[in-house]
């Protein structure tokens, strides 16, 4: 367990490490698809395979492929080489510490003896949460999705020349 | 022997061979034994499926196919994956050498990993997953992460051509692919696999239960299907690789055994997705009949298989090439309705008591939108037999 643990977490460190560093935006985009991938796999490890599989299927189906559609679209194949630090990096650093303290604060301020033990969730009680008690969130959600949809169609439609 | 021995005599080799194994290392060598007979027989599959598919498609093209090396052309494979082997592996001099590397590797990989969940035969699958079919989609999108890197890495304007066409159009048809799958979840209130198939190994008169006939089964299969054509680039949705103008998409700078590895991929994601196919419509591995039960499960399962794989063969030779914004249309305004419909259809079928009305009532609500869908996008377009001035 902690073996595992220690591997996928250094996978995930590694992974989003380079996608701070590297200076291809490809590479960068594909450094931080291995650290999603490491962070789906601890879910796993924790036994929440619904949860897991969403990461990959939102997180690397969608978001990374997006990102990598926009290079695709606008870059070209051409050697693009940008500098490591961009200019306002240390309001960067800034909010990264205050992240970093609240979190530990949190975690540290929390006793030990409260840890929950791991609910058994499987998929069908997620499913039937999201239908009966959640099912409002859920549609208001959808009907918001829909209106994103809507609203990029528009955006793509062609544009009526006015009449001179 | 009895039948039931025949079917289950991998299962019990299985246990008769961990049996001998010490206790520590039980986990690990059930793992090997369960992953290495997928790894050697779905690739000796893509090998026949080469010979089998030249060959029909030589038929279909008035010709003769492969016929010379060994009886009939049937080792042909075997010489094409000498040749591949010997060949020289060629790189790109300004290509990315790292990401050129890898995307061969994890198209392959990702192919492989769907194998897990899919049931081969009775108490025959590597995993059983309680969100088996969730697990099938995510390992699905990573292949066109893999993909992307191909054209990408290759830095030549027909592999990234090749690339975005590949990747928005298996984008665009991974929709209708899973709504067309959410009909089973809904039926069965299951993701995973074994339950599903399980659900349909019932008889009634001798005849199966399976969801392909039922109206919203059979409509949800056609979805799935076309949606699965388009996933696999193949014809008539291989516009990614369209030689005429792009000679051969994403893979063009790659030769030799990596050129080979993208070929295996996308045989093997081909047959995984008609795997899914046949578990979640055709009944996995129940057999058609009720009398036919005693012929082993893993048979039924490869036999439709093969039908299907022949079926992919048979489109290829006959249907042309769609253009560009056919295959988006037919994606996103005639799939992505019809498979809305079919999930309404399903409900519908649910609540309705059992009867012929039924049947009427689900038949009629997925072929009236069916008809007036295709008369709408038929309407202001002239379709006519077309002619032509010197080929005739």
């Amino acid at each position: 367990m902690t073996v595992i643990f220690l591997i996928l977490a250094a996978i995930t460190i590694a992974g989003t490490a380079a996608a701070m560093s590297l200076r291809s935006a490809i590479h960068c985009i594909l450094a931080l698809t291995i650290g999603l991938v490491g962070l789906a796999a601890l879910y796993l490890l924790l036994g929440a395979q619904f949860v897991g599989f969403t990461q990959i299927l939102v997180y690397v189906g969608a978001v990374a492929i997006l990102a990598v559609f926009a290079i695709m679209m606008t870059q070209g194949p051409g050697k693009t080489i940008q500098p490591i630090l961009s200019t306002n990096w240390p309001a960067g650093v800034l909010v990264a510490t205050a992240v970093f303290a609240i979190l530990a604060w949190a975690i540290h301020s929390t006793p030990a003896h409260s840890t929950p033990t791991q609910p058994d969730v499987s998929v069908n009680q997620i499913g039937a949460a999201l239908m009966h008690h959640y099912v409002l969130p859920l549609e208001i959600m959808g009907l918001l999705l829909t209106a994103a949809l809507i609203g990029a169609v528009i955006l793509a439609m062609p544009e009526k020349k006015e009449p001179q | 022997m009895t039948p039931d021995t025949i079917d289950q005599i991998f299962v019990i080799t299985k246990h008769w061979l961990l049996g001998y194994v010490p206790s520590a290392l039980q986990p690990i060598v059930s793992a090997i034994l369960s992953v290495v007979p997928i790894l050697v027989v779905f690739p000796l599959l893509f090998a026949i499926t080469t010979v089998l598919e030249r060959k029909g498609l030589g038929r279909i093209q008035n010709r003769y196919g492969p016929n010379r090396v060994g009886p009939y052309g049937f080792s042909q494979p075997i010489a094409d994956g000498i040749k591949s082997l010997t060949k020289e592996d060629v790189i790109p001099r300004s290509a990315d050498q790292v990401v050129h590397f890898l995307a061969p590797l994890l198209l392959v990989l990702a192919a492989f990993l769907g194998y897990a969940i899919l049931p081969i035969g009775r108490n025959m699958v590597i995993v059983n997953l309680n969100a088996g079919l969730l697990y099938f989609f995510a390992i699905g999108s990573m292949v066109e992460l893999a993909v992307f890197m191909a054209g990408w890495s290759s830095r030549s304007k027909y592999s990234l051509l090749g690339a975005m066409r590949a990747v928005a159009q298996m984008i665009s048809y991974e929709i209708p692919l899973v709504l067309a799958s959410v009909v089973i979840i809904m039926a069965t209130g299951s993701l995973s696999t074994v339950a599903i198939v399980e659900q349909q190994a019932h008889y009634t008169y001798s005849l199966p239960h399976w969801f392909v006939f039922t109206p919203w089964g059979f409509a949800g299969f056609l979805l799935f299907m076309v949606a699965a054509t388009a996933e696999s680039n193949r014809s008539p949705f291989d516009l990614p690789e369209g030689e005429s103008e792009i000679i051969a998409g994403y893979y063009i700078e790659y030769s030799g055994f990596k050129f080979a590895l993208f070929f295996l991929g996308e045989y093997l994601g081909m047959f995984a997705t008609s795997g899914l196919a046949i578990t979640l419509f055709l009944g996995g591995w129940s057999a058609p009949f009720s009398f036919l039960t005693w012929v082993p499960s893993y048979l039924w399962f490869f036999l439709k298989l093969l039908v299907l794989i022949c079926v992919f063969i048979w489109i290829r030779g006959t249907l042309p090439r769609l253009r560009q914004d056919q295959l988006m249309n037919l994606a996103w305004k005639f799939m992505l309705p019809m498979t809305l419909i079919n999930i309404f259809t399903a409900a519908l079928w649910h609540f309705m008591p059992a009867g012929i009305l039924r049947w009427i009532a689900c038949t009629a609500l997925l072929v009236i939108p069916c008809i007036a869908l295709s008369r709408g996008l038929k309407q202001g377009k002239k379709l006519q037999v077309r002619t032509y001035r010197f080929a005739e």
